[in-house]
């Protein structure tokens, strides 16, 4: 466990750097073999909006997985994330084209803990839309 | 239809182990779009401390999930699996998961609630590895939303 932010280096209020990750039906694809997760509302646009979506939606724990790569850049070490938890309050709709959705995340330490642990707190929107609420991780740094 | 309160505090037995191979950790990170070394090379692993290839944090939903499985599809249960939305999703880690674990799901209903015609179901995976050691905490609120009445449009 190496994480390559120090704890005394960072102050609450200190911002992540902030990342747009591109989100494509291909993406969709992909990610759903590799989770396990086949559930069509992520790939088929007729099931989806036979359900009451507008289109085709990414998967929650996709945007949970795109999120959580802010701080894991800016810490380093993956394994330096000891808690992390979000509410999924809007859908991230993926329209059938070439450009797909994005997903901008920003993050910032809003606590300093014990043991050199900060609580950072993220904020993920789509198209104007907040995606995460309660986005939280924890985090251990060096 | 409310859900059994009956349920809260049920514990399903462990799952068996699922071996967390080094290739799917691969193909998670890559779906991800995630580049991180840790996920892919061992020595940047273990120069990080790690005796082998780190999973991205959110890998493990997919074992969990798997595991909670057996609770949402529990015909005892009831839950009207059709209308079912993930609410939040929560983890808390001893160490990550990482290539060659061999882990085991229990999976435990926290809560049961109704609000608004809407079940709403907390499901705790507790993952722990071959030795016994505790990986991580996976918690899960899912919510199946009420049939309203029907609003389709043409």
């Amino acid at each position: 466990m190496t994480a390559k932010i120090s704890y005394d280096d960072v102050e609450v209020g200190t911002e992540l750097p902030a990342q747009t990750f591109p989100v494509t039906r291909a993406t969709l694809v992909q990610y759903a073999g590799a989770s396990g997760d086949f559930n069509p509302i992520h790939w088929n646009e007729k099931f989806a909006v036979e359900v009451g979506l507008p289109d085709v939606i990414a998967h929650g724990m996709l945007t949970m997985a795109e999120a959580i790569r802010v701080v894991t850049d800016w810490v380093g070490d993956p394994g330096a994330v000891v808690e992390y938890g979000v509410r999924f309050t809007k859908p991230v709709v993926v329209p059938n084209d070439d450009k797909g959705a994005t997903i901008e995340v920003g993050a910032k330490v809003a606590a300093k803990l014990d043991d050199r642990r900060v609580r950072v707190d993220l904020l993920a929107k789509s198209a104007d839309q907040k995606v995460l609420g309660m986005s939280r991780a924890v985090v251990q740094l060096a | 239809m409310a859900l059994d309160q009956s349920f809260v505090g049920r514990s399903y037995p462990p799952t068996d182990p699922y071996e967390v191979g080094r290739e799917k950790i691969r193909e998670f990170a890559e779906a991800v779009g995630d580049a991180n070394p840790a996920y892919t090379d061992r020595e940047t692993a273990k120069a990080l401390g790690h005796p082998d290839v780190i999973a991205p944090p959110t890998f493990v939903f997919a074992i969990t999930f798997k595991a909670a499985g057996e609770v949402f599809r529990d015909p005892q249960l009831g839950l009207d699996y059709s209308r079912v939305v993930h609410g939040d999703q929560k983890f808390a880690y001893t160490r990550p998961v990482r290539a060659g674990d061999r882990l085991t799901v229990t999976s435990t209903i926290e809560s049961i609630k109704s609000l608004a015609g809407n079940d709403i179901l907390d499901v705790r995976g507790e993952v722990h590895d071959e030795a016994g050691e505790h990986v991580v905490t996976a918690w899960t609120k899912l919510v199946a939303r009420a049939a309203e009445p029907a609003a389709e449009g043409a």
